[in-house]
């Protein structure tokens, strides 16, 4: 019993040991990898990861996955970057609609919300496994994507929609600030809330929530909605950064954030995870690509390098499950 | 006869589930030739002891050896090459490949290419099924026989490898007096050609047709071993039970109030395979108070009846629902649960608890509004609401955070009972309450199914166990293949009646 106490406290502080001896050794190796400037600069870069994590964290909990959250960061950029620069031309009519910063925005995260909204229908409605519907929505939004900008990029934003991506507020970053909001609010919402809880009772066992009366149905779509619009929060932060709507951006993303999900130590299986997790995730992907980068490791090997460290982590989970079902 | 003289022979086996012990140092000697009847309750442990010995999970201490070796199977793939052959009480067929298939699953004849010799495979598959005096085509799909031949199927896949021992577990629940006739003959067969049998099943009548040994467990252990001439019927069922259901429990007199719950002519097609209608066209009434008793074979349509009344099949089911006279029409559970009904699974793994999940979150999984405060659920809050729950059904946990999972299967079904208490239900349906536990909770279970009555619920309650429907239900609806065979008053139910009722030829003969 208690050496299965010390192997549950492990499993629950793995990451954070992980990341705790990545950063010890990296700044034994990497005099510039201690910094306060390398610290922001890390931040800044998993951002926008982290916001498409939390919402891959929600689906996976759900029991899914979602391989469309870089299609639609990189739909939702383009809208928002399309709608600021040219307005949105009501068709039959020479009436065009104009778009302030804020109304950009607010469009950019509706429409990752309505494209997610999309997935969740198509896999309560319609029964499609979340890995088909996700895979279909990924090649709708890529190729809407590409019609909405001709396939050029969208640029000169203006500073007030750079600031998204740029500006610094009390000493921080903006993406740094969006992140840290997000993930708070959404630790809240996981752990505390009615619909955090039905989360985990549907991805630990949908069966028993459904026998149990919980809406099923309604809390998936909820799911796949969010992680919509946390891809189009995404969006914005990356177009704003390079004050250019990419028509390629975020491509393979979704990969990043499954993976930062799954080092997070959140069960692919579903029901088990936390939003903390993939917060550790992320960090730990993030230091690992800086300092590679900083080591001079060539990126060839950051991505074998990577690779590895996420089957570990999956290995490792599929053990302690194995172990827990079989004492 | 002596130790040296068994085939297969297990020491001091132990294993140990989350919360619960299963077994507890047991031995079982299986002897050429003969018939070793492993006879005990539900969650005696029986099916585990069967479990170890063909290598489905090792056991956590003792030895098995075969012919005075000691061996260990990794898997029932090893048993089986060893000559261990087992037929599972749950039927472990793929439905949708075809008879012939099944009894070869994994053994298959090849063709020197290396493909499927599909006709050796159906030729031997044809004289399998002749010794089993089974009159379907190799090539029909398992999915489209009745659950009685696909028993029948399960056996031929045990008995066309070649077995030195075979274990039966429970093997004639689903099958017909003729077909239960065909099988002893089998097993007369197989026992004149040396094989060792282990026989589990509930039906001492069975056993003077074909026994030689008994081994009793109870409670994990094996509490009597003999050969079956020197033990009386009345010695055997004092060993298995200890206590009869109707011994370990007194049933209150309530007088039943208005009627809660309404059915008539419940049908739920099949999904396009096997019976056409899983539920034929049933028809009940539970009043205030009362316990209603649904007793059938395994394959009766008692679960998905259930299951229809919860609205689970809203999509197929037809026939007319009333709760307090007023009639309702549940799209899916969560109309069932605002209407105040409430199920308690039988396979409470897979379809009632979250097992990734705390004891406390499990609790209150169902009336977690209760626990809300400004839009956030409040530990405390949490705790104090299924608290009260948890005390009054006696739920043995170190602690509200322990994962539900460590809990026994006793423990696990009371949480579920609080879970639908802590909604505050007027109509509970429990489909088999007591599977696979151990004597004293479900002596428990029994005094609160009998509380709840009085307190005025209303609770239909299914179980495969005759004696504990006769222990606990005021009227008892019997079914068979779908079918409402018969409805007796308690008064009337006797143990005969209602398993004539049960039975397949017997009720085609009566209706």
């Amino acid at each position: 019993m208690s050496a299965k106490n010390i192997s549950t406290v492990f499993a629950r502080f793995r990451s954070l040991l992980a990341l705790a001896l990545m950063i010890g050794a990296l700044s034994l190796l990497s005099e510039h990898f201690l910094t306060a400037d390398n610290g922001w600069n890390i931040l800044r870069q998993i951002s926008v990861n982290l916001c498409l994590s939390i919402g891959m964290t929600l689906v996976i909990l759900s029991g899914g996955i979602d391989l469309s959250v870089g299609a639609i960061l990189a739909l939702a950029g383009a809208m928002a970057a399309g709608l600021l620069k040219q307005g949105l031309a009501l068709p039959g009519s020479s009436l065009l609609l104009q778009f302030t910063t804020s109304g950009a925005i607010l469009a950019a995260v509706i429409v990752g919300a309505a494209m997610g909204w999309c997935n969740g229908v198509a896999i309560t409605r319609f029964q499609l496994p979340p890995f088909v519907a996700t895979l279909g929505m990924f090649s709708i939004a890529r190729g809407l994507t590409m019609l909405w900008t001709g396939g050029f990029p969208i640029t000169g934003l203006g500073d007030q929609f750079g600031f998204v991506g740029t500006g610094f507020v009390l000493g921080a970053p903006m993406p740094v600030w969006i992140m840290t909001a997000l993930v708070a609010v959404f630790m809240v919402v996981t752990r505390r809330t009615r619909f955090g809880r039905h989360l985990y009772a549907v991805g630990g066992n949908e069966r028993a929530a459904r026998l149990t009366g919980l809406h099923v149905g309604r809390i998936k779509v909820a799911v796949y909605t969010l992680a919509g619009a946390l891809s189009g929060v995404a969006g914005l932060i990356v177009t704003a950064r390079l004050d250019s709507a990419q028509p390629n951006a975020g491509l393979g993303y979704e990969l990043d954030s499954i993976a930062a999900v799954v080092i997070g130590g959140t069960s692919l299986s579903g029901g088990r995870g936390s939003v903390g997790g993939t917060v550790l995730g992320c960090l730990i992907i993030g230091v690992l690509n800086n300092g590679l980068f900083l080591l001079n490791v060539s990126p060839f090997w950051q991505q074998v390098i990577k690779g590895l460290v996420i089957l570990l982590a999956v290995a490792i989970d599929k053990v302690n499950v194995r172990q827990r079902d079989s004492s | 006869m002596d130790a040296r003289d068994a085939i297969l022979e297990a020491t001091g086996i132990e294993k140990s589930f989350p919360g619960v012990r299963a077994l507890d140092g047991v031995g079982l000697r299986v002897r050429p030739g003969r018939l070793v009847a492993l006879l005990g309750e539900n969650g005696a442990g029986k099916s585990t002891l069967m479990n170890v010995l063909s290598g489905v999970f090792p056991p956590d201490a003792g030895t098995i050896r075969l012919d005075g070796r000691e061996v260990r199977f990794a898997n029932p793939r090893e048993a089986q090459a060893h000559g261990v052959g087992i037929v599972h009480q749950e039927l472990n067929l793929v439905p949708h490949l075809s008879v012939a298939e099944n009894v070869h699953l994994g053994r298959e004849p090849r063709t020197r290419l290396g493909l499927i010799d599909y006709e050796k495979l159906h030729a031997d598959t044809t004289a399998v099924l002749g010794r089993l005096d089974l009159h379907v085509a190799p090539d029909a799909l398992v999915a489209d026989l009745r659950v009685g031949q696909q028993q029948l199927v399960e056996i031929a896949r045990a008995v066309s490898a070649e077995v030195r021992v075979l274990v039966l577990d429970e093997p004639t629940s689903s099958l017909s007096a003729h077909e239960v006739d065909v099988l002893f003959g089998v097993i007369q067969d197989l026992k004149r050609r040396g094989v060792g049998v282990v026989y589990i099943t509930h039906k001492l009548e069975e056993l003077a047709r074909i026994g030689d040994d008994v081994t009793v467990m109870r409670d994990g252990r094996v509490v009597g071993e003999a050969p079956l001439a020197e033990l009386t019927r009345e010695e055997i069922v004092r060993l298995m039970a200890g206590r009869e259901a109707k011994e370990i429990f007194q049933k209150s007199t309530v007088a039943p109030g208005g009627e809660l719950l309404r059915a008539e002519n419940i049908s739920l097609p099949g999904d396009g395979v096997g019976r056409p209608l899983l539920v034929d066209r049933v028809s009940l009434s539970l009043r205030r108070g009362e316990v209603l008793g649904i007793f059938g074979l395994v394959g009766a349509g008692r679960t998905e009846l259930l299951e229809t009344l919860f609205g689970v099949h809203s999509d197929r089911a037809t026939g007319r629902v009333a709760v307090d006279g007023r009639p309702v029409g549940f799209k899916s559970p969560r109309d069932a649960v605002a209407a105040g009904l409430a199920f308690a699974p039988e396979d409470r793994k897979r379809d009632g608890l979250v097992l990734t999940m705390s004891v406390a979150a499990n609790a209150s999984l169902a009336s977690l509004d209760r626990t809300v405060r400004g839009g956030l659920v409040s530990a405390g809050r949490e705790a104090a609401h299924v608290t009260p729950y948890i005390e009054r059904f006696r739920v043995k946990t170190p602690s509200l955070a322990q994962l539900i999972v460590n809990l026994s299967g006793g423990n696990q079904q009371k949480v579920i009972l609080a879970k639908w208490l802590a909604t505050a239900p007027k109509i509970l349906l429990l489909d088999e309450p007591t599977r696979g536990i151990d004597v004293n909770a479900k002596r428990e279970i029994y005094a609160f199914i009998d509380e709840l009555a009085r307190t005025g619920l209303g609770l239909i309650v299914v179980s495969s166990e005759l004696p504990e429907i006769l222990a606990l239900a005021d009227r008892v609806l019997v079914m068979c293949e779908g079918r409402k065979t018969a409805e007796f008053a308690r008064a009337d139910a006797t143990p005969e009646r209602v398993l004539h009722a049960a039975l397949p030829d017997l009720a085609a003969l009566a209706s």
